[in-house]
């Protein structure tokens, strides 16, 4: 059975009918990445599941369990937690207080502790820096600790938004192995990105959103090899 | 060529000394024109001598010489650009004694008065006075010059004993006499000059004790704090208690209104709507002579008033949800005037009272102990205080805190993290206004009487200034903040209208010099330093 179903929502950004029917599916242990260029509905989608917009129209399930109705908090208690776009963390709290306020729903102390060691040793860099303010990290920092936050609610399944948005090539490489030992460790991930190449390379399967609609979707090697999407998403002359 | 150079310099030189007595002179001029001079030269510091406002107009050349960028030595180039700026600065003024005595303009500026011209020439004849006022403007714009390159410890006593006989004199009715005046001046800058090292020594000295003895402060700091907070009412009087009452009723929604701003970072224009509510069911429950007419007592009417507080906490809290900065503000400004409004409407007025408020409200009773005099009320407000300190502290360091400062510092984050913001934001307000509820019910107690017009747009902003000046999130703060800015302008009542001046320019220097306010959280410093 999937971990997670999405079942046709359609979801509006203001009056903005910004998904119009999108259904995707993420088994247990996989990547799966969302492509697609701006507009398509990426982040719309991802927040609808996260629970931040609410769809008209269309289910969501986990585990089969309709996580639709419920309010953010009660779906990263369920084991869904997202890391938001454009490196969202509490830029006046240092690096240790923004991990642990990602611990925030666990009571488990000891459980937590164990994580932000795990936490620091995936990001080395955010062990050092463990008291400097998270607004004075730099761009690839930010986003290590963006991840590691949502990290800290040991979600089931990751979401992750653009984490390569405006880092240099080499931080962006940096980002993507990390991405693949989290998962590799059990941590189910749904990856939105507009560097299809990058996404594609890490992950199991792909859909591809056009204007609120999945065009395309199937393992990341076909959609790697689709004549359409090389010439669209991955910059290729023909 | 470096004659040149040297000649082009000392014109810059010139040129800014002129500009900076120019700047003191147009701060002098409007001074005067809104008649601070007039006012203040009834106030004598020294009787019969020296008026405040002569303390004032000599201040401004002094300021304008000292303004300089200041050499190794003193040089006479110096003291020569020292005074030019007074020179400067005592023209303005003199022209102004000139204009005003010769042109009447009483029609547009009102304090241009025959009264403004005796007093800015000290009572001379007018020519005179303007050659004087600019002689001395210059005297005072070369000793300005040359006050930095008095040695430290004399300057410090100097200008401690002419502070102190300042002070006291212009609290003092008529002023402090002559003779007073010399032995306070001799007493204080003598015992400074004195004592300043010994001081030095004194400050280690007990650094030093405290050190040793840390674990026997630590015991006795809350009982000695508790001892002297019980004592304050004795040394103070009745007037004196009173101011301080008023002081700890402002403490008490200080603090609540800093769990909804400094805490969670809601702003909250509207506050006064909840003290309102606060005092009205007090009155509503305990007055003989209200349209309920149940009579109860304070204690069976307090918690009835926090608790009604506490719903109209969140029944504001519900439609602001998802509101951010300026909308939450000015939602919140709605509804404080809504309530306003409400209770001093006439379809309520059967109810309410209307512009008559509720009169014959009880003071709360203690088996036969009748609550009375200010002293009595004292200790009320300090438990009350108390009460607030302590679960501002529980609250700010446990996990409802930290959701807070989660969703202060970036509301979508902390509700992608799994925070539950409706949750904790009506949280905030609710206990927020809950303070503010038992702040109304001591205070409609207190006066017997409550009144619509005791509850305007004002009360919030003061609550709010306090909070901000204070420390935003700083429970310390709030009481420092409380004290400023509503205990000064009670002092300062000797100066008449123009407390609110000072206090204004007070306030703007204070936010400019200190933005982080006057004694802030532990957080907020650390931002402002390394931002």
């Amino acid at each position: 059975m999937a971990t997670l179903e999405v079942l046709d929502i359609h979801s509006f950004y203001g009056s903005i009918e910004a998904v119009k029917g999108v259904s995707l599916t993420v088994e247990e242990g996989e990547i799966v990445t969302l492509i697609g260029a701006n507009g398509a509905g990426k982040t719309t989608t991802l927040n609808t599941i996260s629970g931040i917009i609410k769809p008209r129209q269309g289910r969501i399930l986990l585990s089969g369990q309709d996580i639709t109705p419920l309010p953010p908090h009660e779906i990263v208690a369920l084991g869904i937690c997202q890391a938001p776009e454009g490196r969202r963390i509490f830029t006046r709290l240092t690096v240790l207080e923004n991990l642990e306020m990602g611990a925030f729903l666990r009571r488990d102390k000891d459980g937590v502790k164990r994580d932000l060691e795990h936490v620091f040793a995936l990001f080395p860099r955010l062990a050092e820096r463990r008291h400097q303010l998270g607004g004075t990290l730099s761009g690839g920092e930010q986003q290590m600790l963006a991840i590691g936050r949502a990290l800290m609610a040991r979600p089931r399944i990751l979401l992750l938004d653009e984490p390569s948005m405006g880092l240099a090539p080499l931080l962006v490489r940096e980002i993507f192995r990390i991405i693949r030992e989290i998962n590799a460790q059990g941590t189910t991930i749904l990856l939105v990105e507009q560097n299809a190449h990058m996404a594609l390379s890490i992950a199991n399967r792909a859909y591809v959103l056009q204007g609120g609609r999945v065009v395309l979707s199937g393992t990341a090697q076909e959609i790697r090899h689709n004549p359409e999407v090389r010439r669209a998403y991955l910059g290729e002359v023909s | 060529m470096y004659r040149l150079m040297n000649r082009s310099h000392s014109h810059e030189g010139i040129r800014q000394a002129c500009a900076r007595g120019a700047l003191v002179g147009l701060v002098l001029t409007f001074v005067a024109l809104i008649g601070v001079f007039t006012a203040f030269a009834t106030i004598y510091v020294v009787r019969g001598v020296l008026s405040l406002s002569q303390v004032l107009l000599a201040l401004g050349p002094l300021l304008a010489g000292r303004a300089q960028k200041a050499g190794q030595r003193l040089s006479w180039r110096e003291a020569l650009a020292g005074g030019l700026s007074g020179v400067v600065a005592g023209t303005f003024v003199g022209l102004l004694a000139l204009a005003v005595a010769s042109v009447n303009m009483r029609a547009v500026l009102v304090n241009a008065t025959p009264q403004l011209v005796r007093t800015l020439t000290f009572g001379l004849p007018l020519g005179l006075g303007v050659i004087s006022l600019v002689g001395f403007g210059g005297l005072l714009g070369a000793a300005g010059a040359g006050w930095v390159h008095v040695p430290s410890r004399l300057r410090f006593s100097v200008a401690l004993g002419l502070g102190t006989v300042v002070v006291l004199g212009a609290l003092r009715q008529n002023g402090l006499a002559p003779v007073l005046a010399a032995v306070v001046l001799a007493l204080v800058s003598g015992g400074a000059w004195l004592y300043k090292r010994q001081w030095q020594e004194l400050q280690t000295s007990y650094e030093l004790f405290r050190r040793r003895n840390e674990s026997l402060l630590a015991v006795l700091r809350w009982p000695l704090a508790l001892v002297f907070l019980l004592a304050v009412p004795y040394v103070l009087g009745t007037y004196g208690t009173s101011v301080l009452n008023l002081v700890g009723l402002y403490v008490l929604m200080g603090l609540g209104l800093n769990i909804v701003v400094g805490y969670a970072g809601l702003l909250d224009l509207g506050y006064v709507a909840f003290f309102t509510i606060g005092a009205y069911v007090t009155g509503l429950l305990t007055s003989p002579r209200s349209s309920l007419g149940v009579g109860l007592s304070f204690w069976a009417a307090w918690p009835a008033a926090m608790l009604a507080a506490m719903v109209a906490g969140v029944l504001l809290g519900i439609p602001v949800l998802r509101m951010r900065g300026d909308y939450l503000a000015i939602v919140t400004l709605g509804f404080g005037e809504i309530i306003r409004i409400l209770v001093l409407s006439d379809s309520f007025k059967p109810i309410l009272g209307g512009a008559q408020g509720i009169i014959e409200i009880p003071g709360p009773r203690l088996g036969g102990f009748q609550f009375v005099k200010p002293q009595h009320f004292y200790y009320l407000i300090l438990l009350g205080c108390l009460l607030a300190v302590i679960v501002s502290r529980r609250l700010a360091d446990s996990r409802v805190g930290r959701a807070w400062l989660a969703i202060r510092e970036d509301e979508d984050v902390a509700e992608a993290t799994g925070i539950n913001i409706v949750k904790y934001k009506l949280l905030a307000f609710a206990l927020g206004a809950s303070f503010s509820g038992i702040g109304g019910a001591i205070f409609a107690s207190w006066l017997h009487a409550i009144f619509p017009n005791s509850f305007t747009l004002l009360v919030s902003i003061n609550i709010l200034s306090l909070v901000i000046v204070g420390g935003l999130g700083s429970i310390p703060g709030v009481i420092m903040g409380a004290l400023v800015l509503v205990g000064l302008p009670e002092v300062l009542r000797a100066f008449a209208e123009y407390r609110m001046l000072a206090f204004g320019a007070l306030l703007v220097i204070m936010m400019l010099a200190r933005p982080e306010g006057i004694w802030p959280a532990k957080r907020v410093r650390e931002e402002l330093r390394r931002g």
